[in-house]
């Protein structure tokens, strides 16, 4: 029953994918790879990863989706000039490579020894790592060194997002103008939206410690509820400049940073003694999930631009 | 071997990888390569999620854990991604 | 007796969800299919979380239900009234 619920998941997914990457209109691939992000999902339950399905469906499909929407609107205003379809013989070329890929993706595949995995070590080691969900505590104590060089990497890409400005608009408000109607519908979701998004996001955050959950996925939903303000009309965009905007996307790699020298005076770069451990991990989280808010956000509203747009 | 219902997940994930691989070469326009990128992207998390595990131990954590860094490194390199493809476009630059 | 309560209530649902889906496709223009997209996905919605929530483990559950529907109703109701709008304009 599991099985063929699965197989027919499965199914599904693939057809999506295949919508969103060989349908016609653009406009229709967009939608169709929302539609493929909330799937996969679903899969990541169906493998019983909660926390991957909650990041999936928060980042993989929702703030992805949005970017590629705010893209391809940008790109249809700008009326690049459509390009030409791909030669015939490139395409039977791909398609071959690509069954050849996928083939002997599973051909490996049934060559894969079975490994037991780490889940054991895991939780022997569970009690002292200051959590009690055995995803964050790889996240956060066994594997911080990824996680901090994680936080860098999505700082980097603000930074490389933000060197693309035109020299006349810097330093200035992030993104376009909105013009949105003070009493529409529109402006009264942005007044339903934020709080709730706040409370939910914070939750998640907080009930990371012990159930699903945790400092990317309810810093997204807490981006979520800052992009939803500013679109609805109810915030300015934040200037680039802005030293509080600037502070909230550094203090997430800052303090990790920090919490990694104070180990080195205690033991290793990154070590957090069992006895500090969860007040320390619910301080990363809570500096994470402020700093993944604030450059999600920032990455969604996007370089700063003259111009008028409704 | 990882269970047996999880088995279809890999094979999806396989045959998202190519489709992902497909659409990254012959599609003409950016916006939907990187459309393709993040199917690849996702396909092969898939299949890390889908071969961890075994019956008897029930789910494996770390390679859970480094799919959400991949999810958010995927994120940051589609944003950058895109903010190029828009900045490329409003240059004047053809797509491609 | 509630496995069967919630069975029956997902399936129809789901059914609803089936109709809302066959309306989009079948259905002229855009009015008419908002109008058949909210109404049935919607009520649908409030069947599959009404059989959920029989399964609930606690209050705390099906308070989260409850809101998971809330949310998803004024979210679907705030977007078809846009997208009514920005049809409305064009001819």
């Amino acid at each position: 029953m599991s099985l063929a619920f699965n197989t027919l998941l499965s199914l599904i997914i693939v057809a999506v994918a295949a919508a969103a990457i060989l349908g016609r209109q653009a406009f229709m691939a967009v939608v169709f790879f929302i539609a493929y992000g909330l799937l996969i999902a679903l899969a990541w339950l169906r493998l019983e990863a909660t926390n991957v399905a909650l990041a999936e469906a928060a980042i993989g499909a929702g703030l992805t989706g949005i970017l590629l929407l705010v893209a391809w609107t940008r790109l249809r205003a700008l009326e690049a000039p459509a390009p030409s379809p791909p030669h015939r013989l490139l395409q039977v070329l791909a398609g071959a490579g690509a069954g050849a890929v996928t083939l002997g993706l599973l051909a490996a595949i049934s060559q894969l020894p079975a490994v037991p995995g780490l889940q054991r070590d895991v939780a022997e080691h569970l009690p002292v790592t200051g959590t009690d969900n055995p995803v964050t505590a790889v996240l956060l104590n066994f594997r911080t060194w990824d996680t901090l060089l994680e936080t860098l990497v999505l700082l980097a890409a603000l930074v490389g997002a933000w060197t693309l400005t035109r020299d006349e608009d810097w330093p200035g408000r992030a993104g376009r103008r909105h013009r949105v109607l003070p009493d529409g519908v529109l402006a009264q979701f942005g007044r339903v939206l934020p709080p709730v998004a706040l409370v939910v996001g914070a939750y998640l955050v907080w009930v990371g410690g012990y159930q699903p959950g945790g400092a990317f996925q309810g810093g997204t939903v807490l981006a979520a509820a800052w992009i939803v303000a500013v679109m609805t009309g109810h915030l300015p965009a934040p200037r680039v400049d802005d030293r509080w905007m600037r502070m909230a996307v550094l203090i997430g790699p800052t303090f990790f940073l920090l919490v990694g020298l104070a180990g080195l005076v205690v033991g290793a770069f990154l070590y957090i003694p069992p006895g500090f451990a969860k007040p320390v991990l619910m301080a990363i989280e809570a500096t994470l999930a402020v700093a993944i808010a604030a450059t999600l956000a920032m990455l969604v509203f996007g370089a700063p631009e003259q111009g008028e747009s409704s | 071997m990882t269970a047996t219902e999880w088995l279809p997940f890999t094979v999806c994930a396989a045959a998202l990888i190519g489709l992902g691989l497909y659409g990254l070469v012959t599609q003409p326009l950016l916006l939907r390569r990187v459309i393709a990128f993040n199917v690849i992207g996702s396909g092969i998390f898939l299949l890390f999620g889908a071969l961890s595990g075994s019956e008897s131990a029930g789910t494996d954590p770390v390679p859970q854990a480094m799919i959400i860094t991949g999810i958010v490194v995927a994120l940051s390199a589609t944003a950058l991604a895109l903010a190029l493809v828009v900045a490329h476009a409003r240059e004047g630059g053809r797509d491609p | 007796m509630i496995d069967g309560l919630t069975i029956l209530l997902t399936a129809l649902g789901l059914g609803f969800f089936a109709v809302g889906s066959l309306g989009l496709v079948r259905f002229p223009d855009t009015a008419s299919r908002l109008h058949a997209l909210t109404k049935a996905d919607n009520l649908g919605l409030g069947l599959v979380a009404l059989g959920v929530a029989l399964q609930a483990p606690g209050v705390v559950e099906v308070i989260k239900l409850v809101l998971v529907w809330a949310l998803a109703l004024f979210s679907a109701g705030v977007a078809a009234q846009l997208i009514g709008r920005v049809a409305a304009r064009r001819p």
